[in-house]
């Protein structure tokens, strides 16, 4: 049994070397004091020093963050309506705009970004004809995104409106709440986790996008992403590698704190012998545990 | 007071951006570059058969490699204390947060043939291996991105297994083979198929990961849509079939898959 | 309520309709350029003197450009093509024709006193549309420690001896023109056994495992860090390349090769038409090209500027090849319609054939 364990344990470390060994390359060579990245030159802060300077890195990242927060609020706020709508529909009509919603997450990603490609250089020339201005730039981004967004807030909002009462509204009414009260302050309340687990998948899964960016933002705008493309196309600057590394501590850091806290929370908790609820779980977790509830959902479909 | 309003809104966007793009799809597919009806996209779509082959040759063997990795390192952990568990998975996670197409980048610093594995080789005194730009390099990719969706979910299939039941199974006199063969393996399933439906689906239509690490020698479907639409070849007609194609395809063994799925399933609940 | 949840619903959705329709006002110049093929720091002080900040990026190919302009919705102001491809565009109503008034510094472009014959402007015969912006060759480039024969000619390329080492251009008009070339044939053949039997040349040197990879600007990282040995590519950038790793040498083959000219256009419906023309008329100023010859090694299309060039690189062989080496050069032209869906499939059976 022991002797199992040990052999367990080695596979896991050996999985482990293989997930990190590049990003320990690429840490190290954001060190590098040569543009080459793999040939060691000595050490150097420079990189870092001028990722500051450079003006085309800064704004793909402003241009990331700028569309990976619109994009994930806008689906959350039409991802959470859309649900509510759905959950109150008969099951016919809620099977098949469950299935359409549903198409984005399973079709390639290729394929996503090249028909909404399509779809942008088609209806742009007709908008175009008709005298309106239409470019593919940061607004069909914009939409791209959102258009794979929203999928990931309905399936995560979903189950948890399937769990709420649906006398609770009513009794709300009945006491004489607006609709706007009753919904801010005993539904919101109630699917607040799932909210806002969706908004955190879509804007995960918006930083991490580049396929379909790639075919959607036209000239003139560039995400982080698009950027690092363009890079290894030619020659790639390590001050990527000293972005990536900051952001890397960034996420790492956050995870740390997210789970300290949680811990102490837990044991806190465990004291007054109460379950914590889903709300407090880490983000990986939150995002582990929605893939596949968003799989096991399209598979039941 | 109707709620199902509240969708309407949402209803025309999917009308919109995901309706109306996959017909835009279909109707490129079918017509030719002066606009008219042809079916000359797909007959001539003959010529990339070796590409379509090895594009899903090279899927099915990351998705093997995935799942003979994946499936015993969800299993092995799933056994773990819930501390490693939770900080397994946390260092599961962590490298999605890094930019896909830079840690791929940096497989290529490692698999040159005077790259870093290389020279660890030599060092040691072992003969070198020439993997970059070979099916095998782009192959490394695919597991190295995709690894991480299959483990989630068979992980947290596996986690979930009541107890009781592998204690119910043990006191009925099976032995832990057969613990596994019936009762562990049969739970796990749904978690398997959507790792393979996850890590398949994105391997099979990649682009980057051939263009990095293939060196251009070996094309995938990826490469082939990419290179019409905004590549060497501008034909979005060609790019639209070969799109739907692949669709079709790609549908196609997801239904069988689940069919199958379903099937065993169904034989353990009886 | 209701309304106002319709109403936030409605404007949340609208939102990226109404910045899809925005956008343009500020003082820009979008520029779309070959990658490695600028100085970038030229900007600010384009910048600084115009006012116009110039939003860059870069294509691989010339194919690729024309891909990403006729997929539309790109909204570039200069773009900078080569001469085959300008052809192509002129053709197809593509370009924008130049207001030469607001580009004065235009007729500081001066070609002929480089041994360069007339025809390499007939690509725009009457100079409406473009205005060179640089020029050069293509060789091979190759490491000394690793070549060890003569190299004067393709065939090193299709040498079993650099089995794995060679690199081969990653798009069909320049690796077709090379074998073409090693052939015997012209650039612009459109005699279609010809073609093909370049193609199969290229089939054969993949399959017998001589090719180490199809790249176009990644070639600088792999020779100069030592990982392939030889390949063709352009000769400005092979100087770039020799001045980080001195083990690096450069070849005109003997059976001839490719000259090109790559010049500066302004596509359909650009926005910025003025400031695009102000930054070409920026780029036409001596000193300017100069630093950009500087950093990227090609040949400047103006005499004035080539006097004002480092000794090192006015008397460099490389980037000016001597007389009756230009002679033996040849310009590609715009091929007909058929005979590009020919490269196009040919080059289609290159890529699907195993490597060996």
């Amino acid at each position: 049994m022991k002797k199992n364990r040990f052999g367990s344990r080695l596979f896991m470390t050996l999985i482990g070397i293989f997930l990190y060994a590049p990003i320990a390359v690429l840490i190290i060579f954001s060190f590098n004091a040569s543009k080459s990245r793999s040939v060691w030159a000595g050490f150097t802060l420079d990189w870092y020093t001028q990722l500051f300077q450079n003006e085309r890195i800064l704004s793909a990242i402003t241009t990331t963050f700028l569309v990976s927060i619109l994009s994930a609020l806008i689906a959350t706020v039409v991802g959470t309506a859309a649900a509510m709508g759905f959950s109150a529909m008969k099951r016919r009509p809620r099977g098949l705009f469950l299935s359409i919603n549903n198409i984005p997450l399973i079709n390639a990603d290729i394929i996503t970004g090249v028909s909404l490609m399509l779809l942008f250089v088609f209806f742009g020339g007709a908008l175009t004809a008709l005298g309106f201005r239409f470019r593919l730039g940061f607004g069909t981004l914009l939409m791209a995104h959102i258009t794979f967004n929203v999928p990931y807030v309905i399936l995560s909002v979903m189950p948890k409106l399937r769990q709420l009462d649906p006398n609770l509204m009513e009794a709300a009414l009945d006491l004489g709440a607006t609709p706007w009260q009753s919904f801010w302050k005993v539904v919101l309340p109630e699917i607040w986790p799932g909210v806002f687990n969706g908004m955190l998948i879509a804007f995960t899964m918006s930083i991490d996008d580049f396929v379909i960016s790639y075919f959607t933002a036209g000239s003139g705008v560039s995400t982080l992403a698009m950027e690092i493309y363009a890079m290894t196309r030619k020659r790639i600057s390590p001050e990527i590698n000293a972005v990536s590394t900051l952001m890397f501590l960034f996420v790492l850091i956050l995870l740390i704190i997210i789970n300290v806290r949680q811990i102490r929370q837990e044991r806190q908790e465990r004291n007054r012998r109460q379950q914590i609820k889903g709300s407090e779980m880490p983000v990986d977790e939150i995002v582990s545990n929605e893939i596949i509830s968003l799989l096991g959902e399209s598979e039941g479909e | 007071m109707n709620k199902k309003g509240l969708s309407t809104p949402y209803v025309i966007w999917m009308a919109i951006f995901v309706v109306a793009p996959l017909i835009l799809v279909v109707v490129y597919a079918f017509t030719s570059k002066s606009g008219g009806f042809t079916f000359e996209n797909f007959s001539g779509m003959l010529q990339y058969a070796g590409i379509f082959s090895n594009s899903f040759l090279l899927a099915i063997i990351a998705t093997a490699i995935c799942l003979a990795i994946g499936y015993p390192l969800s299993y092995f952990l799933a056994k773990e204390s819930a501390t490693i568990r939770k900080v397994a998975m946390i260092f599961i996670m962590l490298p999605m947060w890094m930019n896909f197409l830079l840690r791929t980048y940096a497989w290529m610093s490692i698999l040159e043939d005077t790259g870093l594995f290389n020279r660890l080789l030599a060092l040691l005194g072992l003969p070198t291996l020439h993997i970059i730009n070979t099916n095998a390099a782009v192959v490394i990719g695919m597991v190295y991105n995709f690894l991480p969706f299959m483990i989630l979910p068979i992980f947290s299939v596996i986690e979930k297994i009541d107890r009781s039941v592998i204690e119910a199974a043990q006191d009925l006199g099976a032995n832990s083979v057969m613990v596994f063969k019936r009762v562990i393996f049969p739970l796990s399933l749904p978690g398997v198929l959507s790792g393979i439906t996850m890590v398949f689906i994105p391997a099979v239509s990649t682009f980057v990961i051939s263009k990095l690490l293939g060196g251009g020698m070996t094309w995938l479907l990826g490469d082939l849509i990419e290179n019409q639409f905004l590549g060497n070849v501008y034909n979005p007609h060609l790019g639209s079939a070969i799109s739907l194609v692949m669709m079709i395809i790609v549908m196609i063994c997801m239904a069988v898959m689940n069919r199958f799925g379903e099937g065993e399933e169904g034989a353990v609940v009886l | 309520m209701k309304k106002h949840i319709m109403f936030l619903l409605v404007f949340a959705m609208i939102l990226p309709f109404a910045l899809a329709g925005c956008g343009g006002s500020s003082n820009v110049v979008n520029v779309y350029n070959w990658g490695e093929y600028i100085d970038e720091s030229i900007f600010d002080e384009f910048e600084e003197e115009t006012g116009i900040h110039v939003n860059y990026s870069t294509f691989e190919t010339n194919e690729a450009l024309y891909s990403t302009l006729k997929s539309g919705g790109s909204s570039y102001d200069v773009i900078i093509p080569s001469d085959y491809m300008i052809s192509r565009m002129i053709q197809e109503d593509m370009l924008e024709p130049l207001d030469f008034s607001n580009i004065p510094n235009a007729a500081k472009i001066d070609l002929s006193q480089f041994n360069i014959k007339p025809e390499v402007l007939s690509y725009d015969p009457d100079g409406t549309y473009s205005v060179p912006y640089s020029w050069g060759s293509v060789g091979i480039i190759y490491n000394t420690t690793k070549v060890t024969g003569p190299v004067d000619s393709w065939s090193v390329l299709f040498d079993e001896a650099n089995k794995g080492q060679v690199l081969m251009f990653n798009n069909s008009r320049d690796a077709i023109g090379l074998a073409l070339k090693y052939l015997g044939y012209s650039l612009n053949t459109t005699d279609e056994s010809q073609i093909k039997e370049a193609t199969d040349l290229l089939i054969q040197q993949k399959e017998a495992g001589i090719v180490q990879a199809y790249v176009m600007d990644q070639i600088f990282e792999k020779m100069i860090s030592g990982e392939s040995a030889i390949g063709p590519y352009y000769a400005g950038d092979a100087i770039t390349m020799i001045s980080e790793n001195p083990d690096l040498a450069f070849c005109s083959p003997k059976e001839g090769t490719n000259l090109f000219l790559d010049a500066m256009c302004i596509p359909k419906g650009a926005e910025n038409k003025d400031n695009a023309e102000a930054f070409i008329n920026f780029m036409c100023k001596p000193e300017i090209m100069v630093r950009n010859a500087d950093v990227t090694g090609y040949c400047v299309p103006s005499i004035e500027a080539y006097n004002l060039l480092d000794d090192d690189l006015k008397n460099s062989t490389i980037a000016y090849p001597p007389a009756d080496r230009i002679a033996n050069m040849e310009i590609f032209t715009n091929l007909p319609e058929d005979t590009l869906a020919l490269y196009d499939s040919e080059w289609s059976r290159l890529t699907a054939a195993k490597a060996g």
